[in-house]
């Protein structure tokens, strides 16, 4: 049943394509929510049993050899949440039906890219998926056709292609050590005899491969670049998701299936982690334009989690699996916003708002509730999956770590607050007169996914107990 | 390593190297051409005759065509700018031709090249059947990366010819 996850929304994307287009161009968002929707209910309701009981309706034709543990439950959560916040900003954001209906394709092959991505078993499946959501994401960048939207695109292009290279120089390696590609295999192999100097290379070139796709530092260059130059709707998935997926949950899979953490690859993961976390953090502070602000966010709070994985204990993997969690929300929730305020102002440079507040006071507490969360703040959701990433680090016997993690937050909450005070506070911009809420379906996303924050962090101990904990005792 | 593999080798680097060095789409375009077709004799070399031809038919053959055929919706630009952009490429890409010579030469004198055995493939387990039979999640993968490059082509060109 689980394969379900990728070919309903392949049925979909076809069938929608195939029927005429007076039909599908309305249908299309329904039923791509409707996937989405579906998606969320299934995992939050359905224990692992109910899963692994039924058989696979395309078992005796196809072996699709997928699996799911409490990991892939977090990850398919965090998916179907951004995809459906997504598919809302692209409603109310792209005015053109033919473009929405094409928006809406492209994010169903991302769906399903990621689906696969976040239940394979192979290293080699798992490429072929990335290339998807990578393809898909070359178009939605480029969507706007505009120089700024090719060049942003072509970046990553590049930049993808070289990260495609590292990592099937690195899987043909594994297949020469060990035999095979599957997880099992290839641990197996490794874990025997520790594999040497080719076992580290191929494990140093495939980490190198998914830190360019995830635009950890220092190889973020491409993505404020990709951010800025996509339609809001686009980023939301981006940051929401996207690069969280190699960044976060391809690196907990490898981590905890694939390569035995051993001390340099801990090493080198806090030391990237805690790279990404200062340069992001940094390079945040001195943005005007917002979504470039949040693109650099991204890649501190990607930070955060890479970091989290290097310290290797059960509390840690946890936390990781958490903040990947807290930060798929609140950055959609931020780029949702960056929908709303791009749609109303016609800018997402922040130095031309001002005092928006009192025009936009949803989006102005919404994008309070997601900044804060994204700075660590009691009681919000980030502030819980940060304090766990923090006492993790102290109990491993990593103070200097926790301090730059602690410090970094303090900085996180300093741009929060430049933002804040930059496009909603003070006194209205000029032309700004006629700015108002965005329409009834982008504020009604931008509170349900404030209130998300706000419940997770006050029922942390629900989300905690059900979903984070079976993530950390992988590590076991 | 026999001569004719070193050969081969060189070769592949001097091509790969003109394809990324010279100005002319046309000419980087025969450059990549005739670097596919250098790896396919490698690739049959070591024993790959299958992945061989699908080098040799799609990279060298097909994708040749397409780029030529995209070529020739192009205009060609003045004898005096091509000159002036042959002179920057040079300038800026200087190094490649140096790192080459310099990797080729660590390569060579690499003095324990660490000990390689490919795995025995199973009788009956060639290409063909490991690609039909034993890995059907990549195909579906495939497939789902054609209906992005479809969707790809649709969005980004056939609305340019609309606004044209």
């Amino acid at each position: 049943m689980v394969s379900l996850f990728i070919l309903a929304p392949f049925a979909a994307a076809l069938i929608l394509n195939l029927l005429p287009k007076a039909l599908t161009h309305r249908l299309a968002f329904w039923v791509a929510a409707g996937l989405a929707l579906a998606q969320a209910a299934l995992v939050a309701f359905h224990p692992l049993l109910f899963w692994s009981a039924y058989p696979d309706p395309l078992g005796p034709f196809f072996n699709l050899q997928f699996s799911l543990d409490g990991l892939s439950l977090v990850t398919l959560l965090s998916i179907a949440i951004v995809v459906l916040a997504t598919l809302v900003a692209g409603r109310y954001t792209i005015t053109e039906e033919s473009k929405r209906f094409n928006f809406t394709n492209l994010v169903l092959i991302t769906l399903m890219g990621m689906n696969a991505v976040a239940m394979t078993t192979d290293l080699f499946s798992l490429y072929v998926f990335l290339e998807v959501c990578a393809i898909a994401l070359f178009i939605l960048i480029a969507l706007k056709k505009d120089k700024l939207a090719l060049e942003g695109a072509f970046k990553y292009l590049i930049l993808s292609a070289i990260a495609t290279v590292l990592m099937l120089f690195s899987i043909a390696l594994f297949l020469l050590l060990s035999g095979g590609v599957s997880f099992s295999v290839i641990y197996g192999a490794l874990s025997g005899s520790g594999g040497g100097f080719l076992a580290k290379l191929a494990m140093g070139l495939f980490l190198c491969g998914l830190f360019i796709k995830a635009g950890l530092a220092p190889f973020h260059a491409w993505l404020p670049d990709a951010h800025s130059s996509a339609p809001s709707a686009a980023s939301v998935l981006l940051s929401g998701m996207v690069t969280k997926i190699p960044g976060a949950y391809i690196l907990m899979r490898l981590v905890t299936s694939v390569f035995p953490l051993n001390p340099q690859m801990q090493n080198l993961l806090m030391f990237v982690g805690v790279f990404s976390i200062i340069i992001g953090a940094q390079g945040a502070f001195y943005q005007h334009n917002f979504k470039r602000m949040l693109a650099y966010s991204s890649v501190s709070q990607v930070g955060y989690i890479v970091l989290a994985l290097g310290c290797g204990t059960p509390l840690a993997f946890a936390g990781a699996a958490f903040h990947l969690f807290n930060d798929a929300i609140s950055k959609t929730l931020l780029f949702v916003n960056a929908c709303c305020l791009e749609k109303e102002t016609g800018t997402v440079d922040m130095d031309k708002m001002g005092g928006l507040g009192q025009r936009m006071p949803i989006t102005n507490f919404s994008c309070l509730v997601g900044a804060f969360s994204a700075a660590g703040l009691p009681p919000l959701a980030g502030f819980w999956s940060k304090f766990i990433i923090i006492l993790a680090l102290m109990q491993a016997g990593k103070p200097v770590y926790a301090t730059v993690a602690i410090l970094a937050s303090i900085l996180t909450l300093g741009y929060a607050l430049v933002m804040q005070r930059k496009i909603f506070f003070g006194g209205l911009a000029d032309g700004l007169q006629q700015a108002k809420e965005a329409g009834i379906g982008l504020v009604l996303l931008e509170s349900a996914l404030a209130l998300v924050v706000i419940a997770v962090g006050i029922g942390f101990a629900f989300m905690y107990n059900n979903f984070m904990l079976p993530v950390g005792e992988i590590v076991f | 390593m026999a001569a004719i593999d070193l050969i081969l080798i060189i070769m592949l680097l001097l091509t790969s190297l003109w394809t990324v060095l010279t100005i002319r789409l046309i000419r980087a375009v025969v450059g990549l051409a005739l670097t596919s077709a250098i790896l396919s004799v490698i690739m049959f070399r070591l024993g790959s005759p299958l992945a061989a031809v699908f080098e040799l038919s799609v990279c060298s053959g097909l994708i040749s065509v397409i780029f030529v055929t995209t070529i020739s919706f192009t205009s060609r630009v003045s004898k005096e700018r091509l000159f002036v952009r042959r002179r920057e490429r040079f300038v800026k890409f200087w190094y490649l031709p140096l790192i080459l010579i310099v990797a080729g030469f660590l390569l060579l004198h690499f003095s324990h090249p660490p000990a390689l055995k490919l795995p025995v493939t199973p009788a009956g387990q060639d290409v063909r059947s490991v690609l039909w039979n034993l890995r059907h999640p990549d195909l579906l993968g495939q497939v789902i990366v054609l209906l992005a490059g479809a969707f790809g082509v649709a969005i980004l060109f056939k609305e340019d010819t609309h606004e044209r």
